[in-house]
């Protein structure tokens, strides 16, 4: 029997990519060698928001009960119930995917791929049963995991990565983390809340290097004041383990020595190209596509994480439609170009579009309109009145290109400016538009207000 | 019992009719002679008058709405009656239920099962065959209105076929010259809004130059924005060929430079703007700019275009001015040499095509100009003469474009007498 597709990985883009597939009526397989759900539900996304809001709960409780008029005198955390839900939410989602595929008829096959030859799936299951599928087209969709870091390889237990760092037990004292992205920062929130002693090493000036600066500073402001220690700037140069934990020197204008109990590398992820007919990479090791997301060999494709950055559950889905939708129509399907990025520590990050920063770089001429909360009525009545939005507009014409918000549920504001940017709106249509009173998305509205003078509460 | 109120028929011509705006509401109390609406017909907005009294108890149509003549508008109940149990409109004729049903039908396509094409590219919805609602970014509006792009005929490579700014900058871009080799000193034509592709090997592909783009730019948005209209009178030539014979022998035996026909006509051109200011002005808006003095343009073809440089205060110059000014500008405009304040704020122009044997056109407005004036061949030809003979005789014709806003077809005709006056009696224009 021959496929239509066969998916490789079943991940965000291997599971949106073999759903839509069925949906178009082809018959489809998936081929996974753990569960279903890749990094985003197992170990990624998912059970990390379920951590993140036990320590968002827990900060509020301890630091801010008698403000809001409560007290907790014998305030108390079990880290391996933690720990446990958030596992539990992961296999609730990944028994839900796999319903997704028993659902549009998709044959789900837990095993090991390689592509031995364009049109063929080699498969290998754990009990050592192989089996080769055909079908006229090939999906790679097989997604990164954490990139090492030389000299610092992990072991599980002094030096982690992500997947061990949400199932870390006991809970570590002192925790370096190595890399200040969006896991980095995450985690560095996450163990800081329940009173682990963070410090957080960054290369790059800036923490959430990839954002606009202006987000980034008043990031780090907050989380410094949360009691994480931030070295931005900073190279890690010698790295070694002790009896006790890992002491880790840093280079930035002095030399500092750290020592902690455990250190977290996030410095990025590595591709996992599946094995057999060589597919072109780029220098980073990322399978290259064409317009049609085609790599070299004609008939297989590749989607998600594995053709490189971002690295976004949310693209990857994306992608994975796009390059479906161009195998199975003639329909040329569409590249990447404006994505929100969400960093989910509090104050929340999110963005989609241009940073000043970048804006500049590419010499186009912009204004800028910001809007703090503490200036929004929601706001102060929920007790957040942290952070800002700050929105970029082309000249002459006023459409939006950028969107960055800093602030409480900042991850749920961002999708409005996401549909603006991408339905091409400029500050009329958000200016036109009523936004609901009293909520934090009237800050978004006077922030637009703002750039042409017109905010009301500010 | 319940009156259904009818699109009327309210001129002979009308087979649709817009339906501006409601007077009357749902629920508002109706007396015979009360206005109910504003119809636009073919012709005019009218107000369209209650036959009947009673409530007002149902609208089919909104605002804005073009429905046919004879369709159902609204239900009028008289006193202590309910409406019928059928009550709407048996078989709508507008256009809006028309695209909604294909809107419908679409919707129902996409929610089959297993499309075999998920088309993620459609081509032009109804709303644009239609001429209704365009589907397109407010950023693309804004560009394609800028840039004098028709959003109507472009596909959209947005979401849901939608249009975005990248469709109308391509579109812009990819205008091609049809005519390339016939020099169209005047009026070029509109630029395609359809871009054409090649289609054989002989075909070129010609990037537009910034001047084409402005006379891309620049000509549509004249020809589509500004009510032209035309007039057009024959005249005797004779008298100044003659002269010119005459100016020509005698300057030929003093070395001077020889005069054209067009300086003659420049010079009354400026002269007749300055006997008639009214067609010597621009339209802005609330107001219309009557100018104190005549910035005569002369249309000048150029390689890749046409530029139309200006000679200033031209009504206060004499002949050998105007025609050694005209010269020294041509040449500067072919070499392209010509500055800004050479070729901008003209307030009148003359287009000649009178050497390429052409014998009359009408020449597209120079905005913010009011009027033209085109300048064919003088032609030999049979003319009665006053005593009733059959003569030979030499005529040219003179044609006027002229924006009603400004000038109204009095006004036109009276420039244009003049011109003929000051052109059949040359000696006018030196006094």
């Amino acid at each position: 029997m021959k496929y239509d597709l066969i998916v490789v990985g079943g991940g965000p883009a291997g599971y949106v990519g073999a759903i839509r597939a069925a949906q178009l009526g082809k018959r489809v397989a998936c081929v996974e060698k753990e569960r279903a759900g890749g990094t985003c539900l197992n170990w990624g996304c998912i059970p990390t928001k379920s951590l993140l809001r036990n320590a968002e709960l827990y900060h509020l409780l301890r630091h801010r009960a008698s403000d809001l008029g409560f007290r907790f005198d014998n305030l108390a955390f079990d880290w391996s119930k933690i720990i446990a839900r958030s596992r539990a939410v992961s296999d609730k989602l990944a028994s839900g995917v796999e319903f997704l595929f028993r659902k549009h008829k998709i044959d789900n096959i837990k095993a090991t791929a390689s592509i031995p030859e364009a049109g063929r799936v080699a498969c290998k299951g754990a009990d050592g049963k192989e089996q080769v599928l055909e079908a006229d087209s090939i999906l790679v969709a097989t997604g990164a995991t954490s990139r090492p870091m030389p000299g610092l390889p992990v072991n599980g237990k002094t030096v982690i990565d992500s997947h061990y760092a949400m199932i870390i037990d006991p809970q570590p004292k002192r925790l370096i983390i190595i890399g200040a992205g969006a896991i980095g920062v995450e985690f560095a929130y996450f163990f800081n809340a329940f009173g682990t002693e963070v410090t957080l090493i960054e290369m790059l000036p800036n923490a959430l290097p990839v954002e606009d600066t202006e987000i980034s500073v008043a990031l780090e402001r907050a989380l410094t004041k949360q009691g994480i220690k931030i070295l931005t700037n900073s190279k890690v140069t010698e790295t070694a383990t002790t009896k006790t934990g890992v002491r880790i020197t840093v280079e930035s204008i002095e030399k500092q020595t750290f020592e902690a109990d455990c250190a977290l590398v996030a410095i990025g992820v590595s591709p996992l190209v599946p094995a057999g007919v060589p597919l072109k990479l780029d220098p980073k090791g990322f399978i290259q596509i064409d317009d049609r997301y085609q790599t070299n060999v004609a008939g297989v494709y590749a989607a998600g994480d594995i053709i490189g950055p971002p690295w976004l559950a949310h693209v990857a889905m994306w992608e994975a439609i796009q390059a479906v939708n161009g195998i199975f129509s003639a329909a040329t399907p569409k590249r990447l170009k404006t994505f929100p990025g969400c960093t989910y520590c509090q104050p929340q990050v999110a963005s989609v579009g241009l940073t000043e920063r970048a804006a500049k770089d590419k010499g186009i001429k912009f204004k800028v309109g910001k809007f703090p909360f503490l200036a929004n009525g929601k706001a102060l009545a929920a007790g957040e009145p942290d952070g800002f939005v700050k929105l970029l507009f082309g000249e002459p014409h006023g459409e939006i290109i950028g969107a960055h918000i800093i602030g409480a549920e900042a991850t749920e504001l961002i999708a409005e400016l996401g549909l603006a940017i991408n339905l091409e709106a400029t500050h009329e249509e958000l200016e036109e538009t009523i936004h609901a009173h009293p909520t934090l998305s009237e800050a978004v509205h006077e922030a637009v207000g703002n750039a042409f003078g017109l905010a009301i509460h500010i | 019992m319940p009156i259904t109120i009818e699109m009327p028929k309210l001129s002979d011509t009308m087979t649709e009719g817009t339906l501006l705006r409601w007077v009357k509401k749902v629920g508002d109390s109706v007396a015979v002679g009360d206005v109910l609406a504003e119809v636009e017909t073919d012709k005019a907005t009218m107000e369209m008058e209650a036959f009947d009294e009673g409530t007002l108890s149902e609208v089919y149509v909104n605002d804005g709405q073009t429905v046919q003549v004879g369709q159902k508008l609204a239900l009028l109940l008289g006193a202590g009656e309910s409406k019928p149990a059928e009550s709407k409109p048996s078989a709508p004729a507008s256009k809006q239920p028309d695209a909604q049903k294909k809107a419908d039908t679409e919707k129902k396509a996409s929610q089959t099962k297993q499309p075999e094409s998920p088309a993620p590219q459609p081509l032009k919805t109804a709303d644009a065959e239609s001429g209704q609602r365009v589907k397109a970014s407010p950023l693309a509006r804004k560009v394609a209105a800028e840039l004098g792009v028709q959003l109507e005929a472009l596909p959209g490579s947005g979401p849901g076929g939608r249009i975005v700014r990248d469709d109308v900058l391509s579109a812009h871009e990819n205008r091609a010259e049809t005519v390339p080799q016939a020099p169209k000193p005047a009026a070029p034509t509109a630029p395609a809004v359809v871009a054409p592709q090649p289609v054989s090997q002989q075909d070129v592909q010609i990037q537009l130059g910034g001047m084409r783009r402005t006379i891309a730019a620049r000509l549509l948005e004249a020809k589509t924005t500004i009510p032209h209209f035309y007039l057009q009178a024959e005249i005797d030539a004779e008298p100044v060929v003659q002269l010119r014979q005459q100016l020509n022998t005698a300057n030929e035996a003093t070395g001077l430079p020889k005069f054209t026909i067009n300086d003659f006509i420049l010079r009354a051109t400026a002269v007749a703007a300055a006997h008639v200011p009214k067609a010597n002005a621009s339209f802005a808006g609330d107001t219309i700019v009557q100018y104190g003095s005549v910035q005569l343009a002369c249309a000048v073809a150029i390689d890749d275009g046409l530029v139309t440089p200006v000679i200033r205060d031209a009504q206060a110059k004499t002949l050998s001015q105007i025609s050694a000014e005209i010269k020294d500008l041509a040449a500067k405009a072919r070499s392209k040499k010509l500055k800004p304040e050479q070729y901008q704020g003209g307030t009148i122009t003359v287009s000649n095509l009178g050497s390429y044997g052409v014998d009359q056109f009408f020449a597209i407005i120079n905005p913010p100009q009011s009027l033209i004036v085109s300048v064919g061949a003088i032609l030999k030809k049979p003319v009665v003469n006053a005593a009733g003979a059959i003569v030979p005789g030499q005529r040219i014709v003179l044609a006027l474009s002229c924006d009603h806003r400004v000038v109204d077809g009095a006004i036109g005709a009276q420039f244009l007498a003049e011109l003929k006056r000051l052109l059949e009696t040359p000696a006018l224009m030196l006094v």
